[in-house]
């Protein structure tokens, strides 16, 4: 078991004093090698799931644990990227591949190589001295994704990951994740927003209500080309998928 | 030559030339109104008849300058404020950077001293001259004072600024590699607020030549505040006019050479975000 989250309940001291609950009582478990999405309205606590698997708080109530280990604090097992890229713009690509090698007393040459190899399974060759300015916002994310490689970690978290990107770049996009997560078998929790991206890319998806967010339905994914989004797009069942996750939104509800 | 630049000017190939280098038309009108300023300032005062120690000309000033070199030291005074603004900046600068940092990781000691850094900011430093000089006596020590006074906010408030405004996301990313505060301070937070603080300098450098300027005014006999003063006594109004010109041209030369650092430093930002 790769990702495990046991009865997780998460709550905020708001600024004006009372306690807010972001998630309450979500439990869930991702097997290794699994690509799992979580949709829900925003605000309803996703990216809180995302903080707490990084170790970055803890829960109020509840268990997160990650190889079967307890997350108490960042920990080298997870890898995490979100909507923007995060890339240090006063480094150049491969300086900001590595950047999450240098606390892990790696040399400096093994970091290089380390960084150049996930570049390349990223289809950055060649763009390694580029600074972020230069690149495409496209490109910026695939930098993001070899940094977050690059860590080697057991579970890669993406916080929306393309929401920033025009329909195109995205489908690409997509595409061309889907394909690296397949290659090197990493276990991922997608965080979107986005239900068509979610059925593309997944083996299963949460679905989580309002908040205080929690599981009301898990849907497993039965359809092939996990790695390749750009055909399955292409089944007729995609749409059914979809239309199942916007009934339990409750969307129709909330159309006017 | 005036035949000639008319006969061209009727051709219309130089306009071809001018549309080339289009870019730099800017830098030609600047040029040209320098030209048109100081003739004006040359034949204009004779004109109007006023004397000139009330408005000396260029030629008066041009005269006077020599006079300075010659007669009035006028190299080691300028020496001596160039080497005291730079002094003052540097210091200066590097007390507000440094206190700017700290106060910027801790939010705590950033909250019990806002209310007086704003007080002193707003405080006028150069009131602050006739003291340091009955505090230290007649020698440098009060113009040094004096500017490091002035060049310490401006820093210490635009790094505080910045250090406010750091990225929380990139500070997360960094914890969750595992990396220590001290890292994270090295590799976020200072390259994140070096913009800001090369913005600080700049304006400190501007800065820097009051201050030295106002202590060399209140007190001592060295450096060109000094020439302001006793050129004002005696009533020569030129030798406060090429006083002024050389502050003028040490603050400038400052504030370019902060300028080159800033664009190397800065090389990584898209040409037209500064
Ligand atoms: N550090 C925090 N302090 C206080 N409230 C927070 C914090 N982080 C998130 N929240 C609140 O928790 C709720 C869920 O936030 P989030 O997880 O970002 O939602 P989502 O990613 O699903 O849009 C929101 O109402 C947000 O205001
Ligand atoms: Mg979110």
């Amino acid at each position: 078991m790769a990702l495990e989250f046991k009865h997780v309940t998460k709550q905020f001291q708001s600024n004006s004093g009372e306690m807010l609950t972001a998630v309450k009582d979500v439990d869930f478990r991702v097997e290794k090698g699994e690509f799992v999405s979580v949709v829900g309205p925003s605000g309803c606590g996703k990216s809180t799931i995302l903080s707490m698997t990084a170790g970055l708080y803890q829960p109020s109530i509840g268990e997160v644990s990650v190889s079967g280990e307890r997350v108490d604090g960042p920990n080298p097992h997870v890898g995490f990227m979100l909507q923007k890229d995060l890339l240090l713009p006063w480094r150049d690509i491969i300086s900001n591949v590595e950047f999450g090698l240098e606390s892990r007393g790696l040399n400096r040459a093994a970091r290089r190589a380390k960084a150049m190899e996930v570049l390349n399974a990223c289809h950055l060759g060649g763009f390694e001295q580029h600074y972020p300015y230069q690149l495409s916002g496209g490109m910026r994310q695939r930098a993001a994704l070899a940094r977050t490689l690059a860590i080697d970690p057991e579970i890669i978290l993406l916080d929306e990951p393309f929401s920033a990107l025009d329909a195109q770049t995205k489908l690409l996009l997509q595409n061309s994740f889907s394909k690296v997560i397949a290659e090197q078998q990493k276990t991922t929790l997608l965080i979107t927003h986005d239900l068509a991206e979610a059925v593309l890319m997944s083996d299963r998806i949460l679905v989580l209500s309002e908040r205080p967010g929690t599981v009301i339905a898990e849907i497993k994914v039965d359809l092939p080309h996990r790695d390749e989004p750009l055909k399955r797009r292409n089944l007729p069942e995609v749409s059914e998928y979809a239309a199942q996750l916007f009934s339990y939104l409750k969307l129709e509800e909330k159309a006017f | 030559m005036t035949v000639a630049a008319s006969t061209s000017e009727s051709k219309p190939k130089p306009v071809k030339a001018v549309k080339v280098k289009g870019e730099s038309k800017h830098l030609y009108v600047s040029f040209g109104l320098l030209v048109v300023v100081l003739v004006m300032w040359e034949v204009l005062p004779g004109m109007l008849d006023v004397p000139r120690y009330i408005i000396p000309t260029l030629s008066d000033c041009l005269a006077e300058l020599k006079n300075m070199y010659a007669f009035d030291k006028l190299l080691s005074h300028t020496a001596s404020t160039a080497i005291f603004t730079i002094l003052g900046f540097v210091i200066g600068s590097a007390l507000g950077a440094a206190i700017g940092y700290l106060l910027g990781m801790s939010p705590f000691w950033e909250k019990v001293v806002s209310p007086y850094i704003l007080a002193l900011q707003i405080a006028p430093k150069v009131a602050f001259a006739p003291l340091f000089i009955m505090w230290f006596g007649y020698n440098s020590m009060p113009k040094l004072l004096v500017t490091v006074l002035i060049v310490f906010f401006p820093v210490l408030v635009n790094v505080l600024q910045a250090m406010r405004t750091v990225d929380r996301d990139l500070v997360n990313l960094a914890r969750a590699y595992s990396l220590t505060r001290w890292q994270i301070f090295v590799k976020i937070e200072m390259p994140s607020t070096l913009p800001n603080l090369m913005a600080g300098l700049r304006i400190a450098s501007t800065l820097a030549v009051i201050g030295v300027t106002v202590g060399e005014l209140v007190g001592g006999n060295v450096g060109l505040g000094y020439l302001i003063s006793y050129g004002g006594g005696q009533a020569n109004a030129a030798m406060v006019f090429n006083a002024i010109g050389i502050l003028t041209v040490i603050g400038c030369v400052l504030y370019m050479v902060l300028e080159r650092i800033e664009a190397r430093a800065l090389h990584y930002l898209p040409k037209d975000s500064h």
